[in-house]
């Protein structure tokens, strides 16, 4: 019998028979995790089994290659503190969709482990949290693979006055270098790579850039399926609260 | 199985295949049917058949009938101001258990799901949105799951009707729970929802 013990957010909850379900786990030193909950559908388990939530996970099965049991301990629970927040709720299933939508099975990111740990504690407790969500989604392209490269200009190799991201190399392009190609070039915003504090605007061109390799890198590569619709719930709730002051463009309908 | 006949093994299988029984205990409902053949099984089955063909969906909320309309959507001493949302049938059963809410209902058939990729349109919010213009609704009570996602779809909802007024269940400590064994996110939401006595 293979067993181990862990800490993971959970990510995803589906109904397993009348009283199981299969939940899928963030763990910190086995990446994403499934395995079954016995009992899970019952009146005691249901209710701390909610997306977002903190638990201790111990996961036992015959074989490696078997999904195995869970058994799970609540450490903390997100959901009751962001319920009656729409876009915190927003934030949180944002979060936790993506990191279900393009994890690979059992492979450990123990950095975006802890990055998506300080992110759901900040949606929690702070209305500050935009801007974390943003460098948060840089994160999860980097660890995945489609980090951006934000450091130097790709034409000139210049680290001064960088403005845009190509959307073909995630390179960035420095303003005087971008030319005519400047309108299909992606925004390259200064918090992007901390050189100012965020407002609206500058949120809102991060998304768009952001936005653009999640749906142009990542998702392909995962058998072109489409971003999870919270993402877009998300940012749509971003500007209807007024934290946002343009849309971004080339958001692509993912309903 | 080793039954006598193969039409019992399969209904033996076939019951076996309802929520909440398994092989052993549909064998015994299937022998205390035939015990019973004349009081149980055969209206049982006569019962069956007919609500087989005749039960559908209300068009108007989403019950569950044997007409196009059910009966609450029929009723005349339904309130019609108030409508009632929630998730499943079983939901409106569980409200109607209370004799609390004399409004109408909407069944949604379901919650918004990034996971399993269910926008407003696979449920009947479209539906919802229209009844609350045509109906004259001054309030919609979002009765939803205390979940991820039945708050995501509650949100969603509210989002969507504007100007009516829009309320929810409240959360916190049930009838007779004990706090010890309550989870933190309760005692959280029933802290926040505490009122003044």
């Amino acid at each position: 019998m293979i067993e181990w013990r862990d800490e993971g957010v959970l990510l995803a909850v589906r109904k397993h028979g009348e009283a199981a379900v299969i939940v899928e786990v963030f763990t910190e030193h086995h990446g994403k995790h499934a395995g079954v909950v016995r009992g899970g559908a019952g009146r005691k388990q249901a209710p701390m089994l909610q997306p977002g939530g903190q638990f201790e996970v111990v996961w036992k099965a015959r074989l490696e290659e078997h999904m195995g049991a869970f058994t799970v301990e609540p450490l903390r629970s997100r959901a009751a503190q962001v319920m009656a927040d729409p876009l915190a709720l927003a934030g949180l299933t944002s979060v936790v969709g993506l990191l279900s939508f393009a994890l690979p099975e059992r492979e450990v990111h123990g950095a975006l482990y802890s990055a998506s740990i300080n992110l759901l504690d900040l949606i929690c407790v702070t209305e500050a949290w935009p801007l974390a969500y943003l460098h948060w989604e840089m994160q999860l392209l980097e660890d995945l693979g489609f980090g951006l490269d934000l450091s130097c200009c790709a034409v000139s190799g210049a680290t001064e006055d960088l403005a845009y991201v190509s959307p073909k190399s995630g390179r960035a392009v420095a303003a005087h270098h971008a030319g005519r190609w400047k309108t299909q070039l992606l925004p390259l915003v200064p918090c992007m790579i901390g050189q100012s504090v965020a407002d609206n605007g500058e949120i809102a061109a991060g998304l768009r850039t952001t936005g653009h390799f999640l749906e142009k890198w990542l998702a392909p590569s995962l058998g072109d399926r489409a971003l999870p619709s919270a993402r877009k719930r998300l940012v749509e709730r971003l500007f209807r609260a007024g934290r946002l002051d343009q849309r971004p463009s080339g958001e692509a309908n993912h309903e | 199985m080793s039954n006598s006949s193969k039409d019992l093994d399969h209904l033996i299988e076939l019951m076996a295949k309802l929520p909440g029984l398994g092989p052993r205990s549909a064998r015994r409902a299937v022998l205390h049917m035939v015990k019973k053949r004349a009081l149980l099984m055969t209206p049982l089955a006569d019962v069956l058949a007919e609500v087989a063909v005749t039960v559908r969906e209300c068009l108007n909320c989403g019950n569950i009938g044997t007409a196009d309309t059910c009966d609450i959507c029929q009723n005349p001493k339904r309130e019609n101001g108030e409508i009632c949302v929630i998730e499943e049938v079983s939901d409106l059963w569980a409200m109607e258990r209370s004799h609390m809410f004399k409004g109408r209902y909407h069944v949604l058939g379901g919650t918004l799901s990034a996971l399993d990729a269910i926008g407003p349109d696979e449920l009947r919010i479209p539906r919802l949105l229209r009844r609350v213009r045509d109906e004259n609704v001054t309030e919609v009570i979002l009765a939803l799951n205390a979940t991820i996602d039945g708050q995501t779809t509650a949100h969603y909802i509210a989002d969507q009707l504007g100007d009516v007024r829009v309320s929810t269940l409240a959360q916190g400590v049930p009838i007779g729970g004990e706090l010890d064994y309550l989870d933190d996110g309760t005692i959280t939401a029933a802290l926040r929802a505490r009122k003044t006595l």
